[in-house]
């Protein structure tokens, strides 16, 4: 079963870690691809993707021509979605538990951030019969 | 780059896998290197036979590509470890054992299978290492019937050859591994993971168009070809029925667009009927013996359902019977699910939702998806649209199947729109 494992970050302007000191951003840095290089070697990574900041989002909408409206930044959210893991494993505790993994990245000092990582299970095929 | 197989080569050199690995593996032992050998002779085959021509002894021929490239292997490891000042603790790796001469090639798939579906292996890497190296499927087929990128699958392969090798699994005779309860044990694990690749197969496939390897057939050839080396073992009897008459139903099970359509709605005239027909006559076999076992009273079930012409001539007395039996043989909550279905068909939805009752204590069902969508579908029966919808609508926030969540949508839609006024 695959699962997505998406770590959100707060909305309001670029990256926190930016502000962080050099060798905290390489500690996390660091972990994050060894954690990538670790789900790999496991046979259980699909994919990995992280995604550029808040500052740089763009909200798009078809305007009446169909052509695409875009819409700046957008202070009203709270949350963005800084990148994410796909995983292929045996049950949902190991998700959980490859999730607790990525939350105990370290931050600041190189303390864990113990951030919230969203766990959405990734929707298959076709059930058995249904009768 | 790698050639498609020939269409005439690649049964012979699936089927051929088990048999050269096992030779390979009789006289090198070392079981990770010598599958990567017979892969590597599988992919040279498949290149070189639909341009040369297949050749007069394509065992052979293949034994001794493998054979080449494990002594390759074998001499490159020696010159390390003679490198790396490496004490020769293995080198009775590379030993031929003495008794070698007396397994049989027959065997060796069987042999090939235990190894392969360890306990000591997770399902996944299980799955994966059958189809490799029984199946003689390449990781890049593997790894594309499962959606996962190539290397994922290369690793999942790659450590569950590790497990093997630090489980200290041995490469013996089948009649050696154990006996009674545990070797009842050990092939009660092989057709697990038979069963799970094919429903992986059966659950994955949407509509004839999907590019998927085919692990619903792979499952059935693997199963069949261990049904011929223990034809008197029901439960392999009964494994490979009820694949074939579940496979049956395949080409009926989805509509033009992927849609998920009921047993009680497919067109039938789409069953497969020689797959039925073989079906049945395992199934018949089997029973006649007095044998019986959970694979064997699913496939009779299975039977039952595929010899209806028509839903409404389903013989439900009797696949309530057959829930009864299966349900005093086993635990499992997914059993007591279509046991109140077949009461709700014989005795009517009340009785069938009075039983449902019972599981909503049951806490591994705690939050399935399935009790809700039963639940509703007897409400509807019962006359109790409102509640079905409702129910309809809490199993199709659940499943994680997109089909089915478009079904169990529809489901409830039509329902509320049968009720508004015209």
């Amino acid at each position: 079963m695959k699962y997505m494992l998406m770590m959100n970050t707060p909305g309001n302007g670029p990256y926190q870690i930016a502000a962080w000191p050099q060798k905290d951003i390489q500690a996390h840095i660091a972990f994050m691809m060894s954690f990538s290089k670790k789900l790999g070697e496991a046979g259980e990574l699909v994919g990995a993707e992280g995604l550029s900041g808040p500052d740089q989002a763009k909200l798009v909408r078809a305007g009446k021509d169909g052509k695409p409206v875009t819409d700046g930044v957008f202070p009203e959210a709270k949350e963005f979605l800084a990148g994410y893991w796909i995983v292929d494993v045996d049950s949902p505790e190991r998700a959980y538990q490859i999730a607790a993994e990525a939350s105990a990245a370290p931050g600041p000092g190189g303390a864990p951030m113990n951030m919230a990582i969203e766990v959405r299970q990734v929707m298959s095929g076709p059930p058995e019969d249904l009768v | 780059m790698p050639q498609p197989l020939d269409v005439h080569a690649e049964p012979l050199l699936r089927d051929l896998a088990p048999q050269v690995l096992g030779a390979v593996l009789r006289r090198y032992r070392d079981f990770a290197a010598s599958e990567d050998a017979v892969q590597e002779a599988l992919v040279a085959a498949s290149i070189q036979w639909p341009r040369d021509g297949v050749p007069a002894n394509p065992r052979g021929w293949l034994i001794r590509v493998a054979s080449r490239s494990m002594t390759d292997h074998v001499r490159s490891e020696t010159a390390r470890r003679r490198r790396e000042n490496v004490v020769a603790q293995e080198t009775d790796l590379w030993v031929a054992p003495a008794d070698s001469g007396a397994l049989t090639e027959q065997d060796d798939t069987l042999v090939l299978l235990f190894m392969c579906c360890h306990p000591a292996l997770t399902p996944s890497s299980a799955i994966a290492l059958t189809l490799r190296a029984v199946g003689g499927l390449t990781t890049a087929e593997i790894a594309k019937a499962f959606l996962v990128p190539e290397a994922t699958m290369a690793q999942r392969i790659s450590r569950a050859k590790q497990s093997i090798k630090s489980s200290g699994v041995p490469f013996q005779r089948s009649s050696q591994i154990a006996s009674g309860p545990e070797r009842a044990q050990r092939l009660s694990a092989v057709l697990h993971v038979l069963y799970l690749i094919f429903s992986e197969g059966y659950t994955s496939s949407a509509g004839p168009d999907l590019q998927r390897t085919d692990l619903s057939s792979e499952a059935i050839r693997l199963t069949r070809a261990v049904h011929n080396l223990l034809p008197d073992d029901g439960e392999v009897a009964g494994l490979l029925a009820l694949m074939l008459l579940t496979d049956a139903r395949r080409p009926a099970r989805t509509g033009a667009n992927g849609e998920l359509i009921p047993l009680n709605r497919q067109d039938r005239s789409l069953w497969d009927q020689a797959a039925i027909a073989e079906g049945i006559a395992l199934v018949t076999a089997i029973l006649s013996k007095g044998s019986i076992g959970e694979y064997q009273i699913q496939a009779a079930i299975a039977a039952v359902h595929d010899e209806a012409a028509r839903a409404a001539d389903t013989d439900w007395p009797q696949i309530l019977a057959l829930y009864g039996v299966l349900k005093r043989m086993s635990d499992n909550p997914m059993v007591a699910l279509n046991h109140a279905i077949a009461t709700a068909m014989v005795q009517g939805p009340a009785a069938g939702l009075e039983l449902l009752k019972a599981l909503d204590a049951d806490e591994r069902l705690a939050g399935n998806h399935r009790l809700d969508a039963v639940r509703a579908h007897l409400l509807e029966l019962a006359g109790d649209p409102q509640a079905a919808i409702t129910h309809y609508r809490t199993a199709a926030g659940r499943t994680a199947s997109i089909p089915e969540r478009n079904y169990l949508m529809t489901q409830a839609a039509r329902l509320r729109e049968a009720g508004e006024p015209p």
